[in-house]
Formats: C-alpha cells, sequence, structure tokens
C-alpha cells in the first residue's frame, strides 16, 4: 500500500509552495531557481523592492549562525522584514510543543518560515500545520535535506562547468549523517549528471544507499579517478565519540582531501565544501585555499539562491 | 436471556465450518448451533442475514493504557473499542506505568476489567521487576493473580545471564514467555527500516539484524532451557524464515505479525507521516510480502492489532520524536479481511489468525463457536465500508496511518457470555 | 489581425533615430527594458554611436504586477555598464501602453543613483495609460483594442518586426 501520494511541496498549479526537499521536484523548478539566482549574482544595487511588506521569520530550533545569516541577507536584499528567532531557547525549553510553536508563528502573520531543525522530516511537519499562505523553507532538517544549499552546490557547480550531462561528481566523507550528501545527490541525478559516486567507510554510508542512484567507493583514490567535482563533507566531532570511527587522525589519512589524492581527479576538478570545514580532517588546508577550491564562491552564490527562491515562492499564490 | 443469533453465514475455524447455521445461546453458553433445543425459546433474535457469525475475537497486543496511562487512554475507552471490534478476549502487554509486575496490579486490572463486562483481559505479566531486566518477578504468584504468560514487552534484558535464568525459570513451571525479537542496542538509535526511505529521508535506521540477532538468541536459548517461547512482533523476511527452520525443526515455539505489517511497508511512511511510526519498524515489500507469505504457511500463527492508543501531544511531531504504535483494535477485523481478499486467503483460513489460532498460544478456552462453551460471538458485515476517522473511533487513541481511508468490514453485533454487549447503531 | 495592420518596425525605428539623433550626446546613457526595449537601445545605440555602452534593465524585481502574477519564469541581470549619477539618460522601450513598466524601471534606476534628466524613448504609443507618463521620442502612435497585445520580434537576421496577438483572457 502506498498511503501517501501527493507532494507537499508544490501547490495545485504544480508551482513550488514550499521547499522541504530537492527529491522529488520536477528538474523546471530547479533550472527555475538556478537561472533566477543568475540574475541576482553580481547585482549592483543593495536591495530590490520585490519583498517590501512580507515578513520573514527565520525559525531556527537548532542553532546555526552562519545559515541564518545568509537567509538574512538575502530576505533583506528583497525588502522584507526578518524576523529571528532563536527557537531552541525561546519556547521549546519552557515545554511549549512544536505545534503550539508553529501554531503562535502562524498567528503573528509571517509570509514565509525560514526553519532549521534538528530531526529529519520536521519541516514537512511545519508545513502541514501552517496557514495555507505560509511558504515553508527548509534550511536544514536532521540527516534528511538542505535544498538551497544542494541548490548553491548546483550554481556553483554550473557556473564552473557550464553542463551537468557529461559530469563525473564525488561526493566524500560522512555521507550517513549528511543533509547536503542527500540534497547533492537527489539534485544531481535530477538535473541529468551521468556519474555520482561516494566515498567512504562502511560506517558513514548509509544502507541502499546506490539505490539513489550513486556508485559507492570505500578507496578514495579509486573514487576520485578523473572526476570533474570533489564535494567534501563536514564530518562532525562527535562521530569520534561512538563506534563509528577510530579517530580523526586515521579518517584523514583514509578520506581526508590532499593534494596528492586530488591529483588523481582531472586537473581542472573543482572542490566543493558546505563549511564550516574542519582543516585537518576532512580537508587540508592547501586544498581548501588552494586554486580548484571554490569554496567561497559557494557562499557568494548561497545568498544569490536563496534569494531567487524566496522571491519564486513568494510570488506563487 | 436465550438469544437466537438466525439466518447469518457461520464460520468456525477450529470446527471448518462455513456455512449458513444458526445459533442458539442460553445462559451464557452456546446450546446448540444449526437446530435449535427441543422446547428453545428465544428471548431476543438477532437477524444476521448478510451477516457473518464467527468466534469473538482473541489478540494477542491491545495496551489498555492502565495504570499510568490515563492522558493516552483509559480502560473504559479501550475496552469499548475492543468490543467495537468484534474483540472479546485481549492479551495486554505489562508495559502499564508502574508495570504489571505485582499481584495486586494484576488483580486490579483484571478486577476493574471485569466490572466493565465487555472483554476478557488476559495480563500478560512482567518478566522482570519494573522491566528493568534485572530480577526475576514471583512469576508463580503473578500466574495466581491472572497473568497468562511472561514478557519483556519492548523492554531489554540488563545482560544475557539475566535472559537465560529468566527462561530457566519460567521454564520450570511451564510458563509461557513472549519476546519480541529486537537487540536494544542495534535498534537504539533507530526510528525506521534501515531500507531506501531511511536512507532517502535521513532517518536513522533499525536494521534487519536487529531482528535476527535477537531471534537467533531467543532460539538457541529456547532449546538450551525448553521454555515456552512467543515471538511477539515478527517484522522481517529473515525473520520468518528462522522461525520457519525451527520450527521445522520441532522447537515448540509460536508467533505473531501485527495486522499493520501485513498491509505497510516502509513506502508508507510517506512525507515522514508519524502515524507510520511503529515498532517493530514497518519493513520493505519484501519483508511484508514474506510476512504474508508466513501467514499463509502457518510460520505465523497469529495476527495481533498490536493496538497502541497514543495522543496527539506525543504523536504530532516530527517523525523521530514522535511516540511509536497505531491504535488496532478496531481495525483488526477490517484489515484481516483485506489481507483475505488481497492474499485470496479463504475467509474461514483468515479468520483462523485472529480467533482460534491465537486462543490456542493463549491457551485459553475461546476463539470457536462450540455448544456448552461460552458464547463469546463476533457478527459483522464484511461488506460494508466505513471511513476511518476519529469520531468513528471509540478508542481515545486515533493514530493510525489509516486515517481517513476506508476500510471494509464493520462489526454489528459483539457477544460476551451470551450477552450482547456492543451494537452497532 | 484583420483590421490591424502590424506597424513596420524597421521603419519606426529609422523615424525614432532620426528624432533622437539631435538629443544623444556622447555621454547620453541609453537604457533599454528587457526584452524588446534592450533590442531597440541596441540599434539606436549602433546608428547614434554614443560613446558611452548602452545598458540593459530588467525590471522584474520592481513590477507592481509581482502580487498578482508572480515572478515572471526569465528574469535576466539588469546591466548598467556606466554611473547613473549625475547623467542624462534615456529609457528605451518597444511599447508604451499604461506606464506601469516605466514606473518599475525609474524606480529601480534610482537605486543606481540620483540621474541628471530621465527622457523616455518609445517605438510605439498605444496610449492607455494609467500613470502620468510621457515619451519625449514616440516611433508612431497606434490605435488597438485593448484585447490586442503588440509584440516586438526580432528575427535570425536581426530585423525587428512588430505582431499583434489576441490576449489569452
Amino acid at each position: 500500500m502506498w498511503l501517501n501520494p501527493s507532494n507537499p511541496q508544490l501547490d495545485r498549479k504544480g508551482q513550488l509552495h514550499h521547499l522541504l526537499t530537492l527529491e522529488g521536484l520536477p528538474a523546471e523548478i530547479l533550472w527555475q531557481i538556478l537561472d533566477t539566482a543568475k540574475s541576482f549574482v553580481g547585482v549592483k544595487v543593495k536591495k530590490v523592492p520585490l519583498l517590501r511588506g512580507r515578513s520573514v521569520f527565520n525559525v531556527f530550533f537548532e542553532p546555526s549562525t552562519r545559515t541564518r545569516t545568509t537567509f538574512e541577507i538575502a530576505a533583506k536584499r528583497l525588502s522584507a522584514d526578518v524576523i529571528n528567532l532563536n527557537v531552541a531557547v525561546s519556547s521549546q525549553s519552557k515545554g511549549e510543543s512544536l505545534l503550539d510553536t508553529v501554531d503562535n508563528l502562524s498567528a503573528m502573520h509571517a509570509d514565509m518560515f525560514v526553519v532549521r531543525h534538528g530531526e529529519s522530516g520536521a519541516p514537512h511537519f511545519i508545513a502541514r500545520h501552517v496557514a495555507p499562505d505560509i511558504h515553508v523553507i527548509n534550511a536544514g532538517d536532521g540527516r534528511h535535506s538542505h535544498p538551497t544549499q544542494g541548490l548553491l552546490d548546483m550554481y556553483t557547480i554550473r557556473h564552473y562547468k557550464k553542463d551537468f550531462s557529461n559530469l563525473r561528481v564525488a561526493i566524500v566523507g560522512d555521507v550517513l549523517h549528511s543533509r547536503v550528501a542527500r540534497s547533492q545527490i537527489h539534485a544531481l541525478t535530477t538535473l541529468g549528471c551521468p556519474e555520482i559516486r561516494v566515498i567512504g567507510p562502511k560506517t558513514l554510508l548509509p544502507a541502499h544507499v546506490e539505490q539513489l542512484g550513486v556508485q559507492v567507493y570505500h578507496d578514495m583514490r579509486q573514487g576520485l579517478k578523473d572526476v570533474d567535482v570533489v564535494t567534501m563533507l563536514r564530518l562532525q566531532n562527535e562521530r569520534m565519540q561512538g563506534s563509528l570511527l577510530p579517530s580523526a587522525q586515521e579518517f584523514y589519512k583514509y578520506y581526508g582531501l590532499t593534494d596528492d589524492k586530488l591529483a588523481v581527479a582531472k586537473s581542472d576538478a573543482i572542490v566543493l565544501h558546505p563549511g564550516p570545514m574542519n582543516r585537518g580532517v576532512e580537508i587540508d588546508s592547501s586544498v581548501a585555499d588552494g586554486k580548484q577550491s571554490v569554496i567561497l564562491p559557494q557562499v557568494t552564490f548561497g545568498i544569490a539562491i536563496r534569494m531567487a527562491v524566496m522571491s519564486i515562492m513568494a510570488g506563487n499564490k | 436471556m436465550k438469544i437466537h443469533i438466525k439466518g447469518g453465514r457461520l464460520i468456525d475455524p477450529k470446527s471448518g465450518v462455513d456455512a449458513k447455521r444458526d445459533v442458539y445461546i442460553a445462559a451464557g453458553r452456546i446450546v446448540a448451533i444449526g437446530e435449535p433445543p427441543s422446547g428453545y425459546t428465544a428471548n431476543r433474535v438477532i437477524d444476521a442475514a448478510g451477516l457473518v457469525v464467527c468466534p469473538g475475537l482473541v489478540d494477542l497486543a491491545a495496551r489498555l493504557r492502565e495504570p499510568g496511562f490515563e492522558y493516552m487512554a483509559t480502560l473504559e475507552s479501550e475496552m469499548e473499542a475492543a468490543i467495537a471490534g468484534g474483540v472479546t478476549s485481549l492479551a495486554c502487554p505489562p508495559d502499564t506505568d508502574p508495570p504489571l509486575d505485582e499481584p495486586g496490579l494484576v488483580e486490579m486490572l483484571k478486577f476493574r476489567a471485569k466490572n466493565l463486562n465487555q472483554a476478557r483481559v488476559y495480563p500478560v505479566g512482567a518478566l522482570t521487576q519494573g522491566l528493568k531486566g534485572e530480577h526475576l518477578t514471583e512469576m508463580a504468584e503473578l500466574v495466581d493473580a491472572g497473568c497468562v504468560a511472561f514478557s519483556q514487552a519492548d523492554a531489554p534484558f540488563a545482560d544475557s545471564e539475566v535472559f537465560y535464568h529468566a527462561l530457566q525459570y519460567a521454564a520450570t513451571f511451564g510458563f509461557p514467555v513472549w519476546l519480541r525479537p529486537q537487540d536494544p542496542a542495534l535498534a537504539r538509535h533507530g526510528v525506521a527500516h534501515d531500507g531506501q526511505v531511511a536512507t532517502r529521508f535521513g532517518l536513522p535506521g533499525i536494521p534487519v539484524c536487529a531482528e535476527t540477532v535477537a531471534l537467533s538468541a531467543i532460539l538457541i536459548l529456547a532449546r538450551a532451557t525448553g521454555a515456552r517461547v512467543h515471538l511477539a512482533r515478527l517484522s522481517s523476511a529473515e525473520g520468518v524464515e528462522m522461525v520457519r527452520q525451527a520450527k521445522r525443526q520441532g522447537l515448540a515455539i509460536t508467533c505473531d505479525v501485527a495486522i499493520h505489517h501485513a498491509h505497510l511497508t516502509e513506502m508508507d511512511i510517506g512525507y515522514f507521516d508519524s502515524n507510520s511510526r511503529l515498532d517493530p519498524p514497518l519493513r520493505s515489500q519484501r519483508d511484508r510480502d514474506a510476512l504474508r507469505a508466513g501467514l499463509a504457511d502457518g510460520t505465523v500463527d497469529a495476527l495481533c492489532s498490536d493496538h497502541t492508543p497514543v495522543d496527539e501531544d506525543v504523536k504530532q511531531l516530527p517523525f523521530a520524536e514522535a511516540e511509536a504504535g497505531a491504535t488496532g483494535l478496531e481495525l483488526l477485523l477490517p484489515l484481516t479481511l483485506k489481507w483475505a481478499e488481497e492474499s485470496k486467503a479463504p475467509l474461514l483460513a483468515a479468520l483462523a489468525r485472529i480467533t482460534s489460532e491465537a486462543a490456542r498460544v493463549l491457551n485459553i478456552d475461546a476463539g470457536h463457536l462450540t455448544p456448552g462453551h461460552a458464547a463469546d460471538i463476533c457478527v459483522f458485515d464484511a461488506g460494508r465500508y466505513w471511513k476511518v476517522e476519529p469520531e468513528a473511533l471509540k478508542s481515545q487513541g486515533k493514530n493510525t496511518p489509516y486515517i481517513g481511508l476506508e476500510l471494509k468490514g464493520r462489526v454489528r453485533y459483539t457477544l460476551v457470555d451470551g450477552q450482547v454487549v456492543y451494537e452497532a447503531k | 489581425m484583420p483590421g490591424n495592420p502590424s506597424p513596420d518596425a524597421e521603419q519606426l525605428l529609422k523615424a525614432l533615430i532620426e528624432q533622437m539623433r539631435p538629443a544623444v550626446a556622447p555621454e547620453t546613457g541609453l537604457i533599454g527594458i528587457h526584452t524588446g526595449g534592450v533590442w531597440v537601445a541596441e540599434r539606436l545605440h549602433q546608428a547614434l554611436k554614443p560613446a558611452i555602452p548602452f545598458a540593459a534593465l530588467d525590471v522584474s524585481y520592481y513590477r507592481d504586477d509581482y502580487e498578482a502574477r508572480g515572478l515572471r519564469r526569465d528574469v535576466k541581470r539588469s546591466e548598467i555598464p556606466f554611473e547613473v549619477e549625475g547623467r542624462d539618460l534615456i529609457l528605451v522601450d518597444d511599447v508604451l501602453y499604461t506606464g506601469r513598466t516605466i514606473r518599475a524601471a525609474l524606480n529601480e534606476l534610482f537605486d543606481y543613483g540620483r540621474p541628471a534628466s530621465v527622457r523616455l524613448a518609445t517605438l510605439v504609443d498605444r496610449g492607455g495609460r494609467q500613470l502620468p507618463i510621457a515619451a519625449q521620442f514616440v516611433g508612431a502612435r497606434v490605435d488597438v483594442e485593448p484585447s490586442i497585445s503588440i509584440d516586438l520580434t526580432r528575427g535570425v537576421d536581426g530585423r525587428l518586426a512588430f505582431v499583434l496577438n489576441r490576449r489569452a483572457s
């Protein structure tokens, strides 16, 4: 039996109403976001009046200054009013249920919620319960999805490689816990990338990951051979405490990106990292700061992507 | 009170009867089937034309939430739900608060249930004190108080030695032990089947090996101790195969499957629907098909509702934070009928899994229609569709993956001890 | 459309160039509005040869119908390759109608700076103004029913042509 059919992200016209995950979004919508973002990159004016009078609530159940700031900048450049709510501290600790929090925020006449939550699927839950005219953007939920990160990665790849149709992309490290990896995989397959590899030890790769349409490598040099794009995933320090890995040093030795490992990739391969980086754990400083690194442009493109997503969604009725 | 159930299609799996027969009841017992005893005059005639008359259902797992979880459901509400679902005998697991680990608690539960004059309640006692997995309970005393078996519910043993001793001790007296095959460490962080859906959704997974590792330990210890083991809530194809092999080798074990697992798969999590957060998790299509095959060939002895009413406060949450479980007492019959229809299983065989076979697992005199025995009877309309919605459910738990959907099969009358305890409006 | 012959865009362009010639100094900024206006501005720039490059403006982010119609699919980046502050500017569009596009363009321009002056050139003025806006340079005034839209097209040879379309209601 399959009980739940319809895609909760799209409205009746098939337009983007919420952005919760890149999985299942039509390629046309991804291209529209990437194209629109392009119009925002390098714009000289400080802000455009598109979302004047609208209010964007940054609702962060899990602290992340970085992501919150980029959404805030994006919303402000669109002239929206931005309200930052650190819900992790304010209401949840007082025992208020998530449902009550959502009801309360809805009553404050928000137009858009940007939600970060530690549990996979929390933005879906919130999207199901908000008033119908409120848009929800997932700013990262558990291990599930981080769609604007995935989109800015696609923007970056397209910027440097022009076309997805003959690319070989490798995603390296802690795929199991990574919402960035999942978002990238879904976006790349939707946009027509023919070869996606994931590289990591078995303890950090999810079950049946190959069913997502990727090839699995445990040997980094084999996995990086002739790739065009390398995405290094952040390895959280707490992964060392359990039984997944013996030590950061051993991980770095086998799965850290160094110049000599990068040398087996194509000579014009680019290196992405969603940040914040653990230098010397998953990536060597000389790579992070090297000429193949596009980590800083990623941040710039990230603001344009978030502006594009907000301006497309807020215009969809 | 003499009741004549007239004109119905009588299905009694134990005797193998599936035919149009009348049932005659007097003084709480079935006095005749087919022809009335001489001089019989009914006080009441129930017109069962077009309806199925079968033994009252026997449910091997229904949480009544008392004592301790009255905010989720009460004995009154759940006993109402039982008879509305045609269930006349039910076993309740010991994971109440406090757990059913003392005779006083068991006696109180039996007493309160008996006073409601509805379904018969068979408590499953805690195997260890407080379900902490450390010290054995006074099992013999608990049996005297009314326990029919012992279980850890979903709680782990402190270590294998306690597990071993618990089985040895229970085996000494021949008490049945009901065990959930799930390795606590392998399942510790998981909330969904460790398969493609958990991978896509980034949900921490419970691998199939959590079931099979535990299952192999149980089977080995059952052999070693001679304990009478019932396996509660199998979920995987590998698990079913291990039980099939063990039974083939002559090990006296029984097992059940929750009704949801005979239908749903990991795909039914949909978009993080916490109503589909169940324990054990919904697994793959292949696993579900294997559970169905096990039901068909008898490897799986019984279907149960695994009734777990959960209130909105702990269910209306992001998937991983939501409490596991689904309401089930009122869905046991329609979902069994649905399984029978989809598997092309004869109604007689399908109903056996929730009547005679379940009673055999419980080792009680129930689940059959036999003159001289108690008249616990379910009369239902097999063709009647109804919509699963909060108002349609007597249970306080409205949590089910089937909410909003239509199911076929609705109970019209439920009789316990020859009394009509439920009658559909 | 029978009875409504399309205006000849290339003819009108010639007329417009001649009108504008005296008004365009080397430092005058020509600013075309996407999409048709940019084509016209490009041709005006070729003919009038001011010293600075022409600009392209996409007013999507300033439109007043965003609430009702959402964001257009093919938004382009506005490119203004000169300083707006203190400059004489000429906005260029293909068809002047309600004036709302020009309002949006003016708002956008003023986010770049404070020009010395802004004038407006259009190939076709079809009347129907809803705002107090007038063009200083006009190829032709035409009279068409409100249900008809006048759309500028550009052929592979670069030639401009108008087509009349019935609006989707």
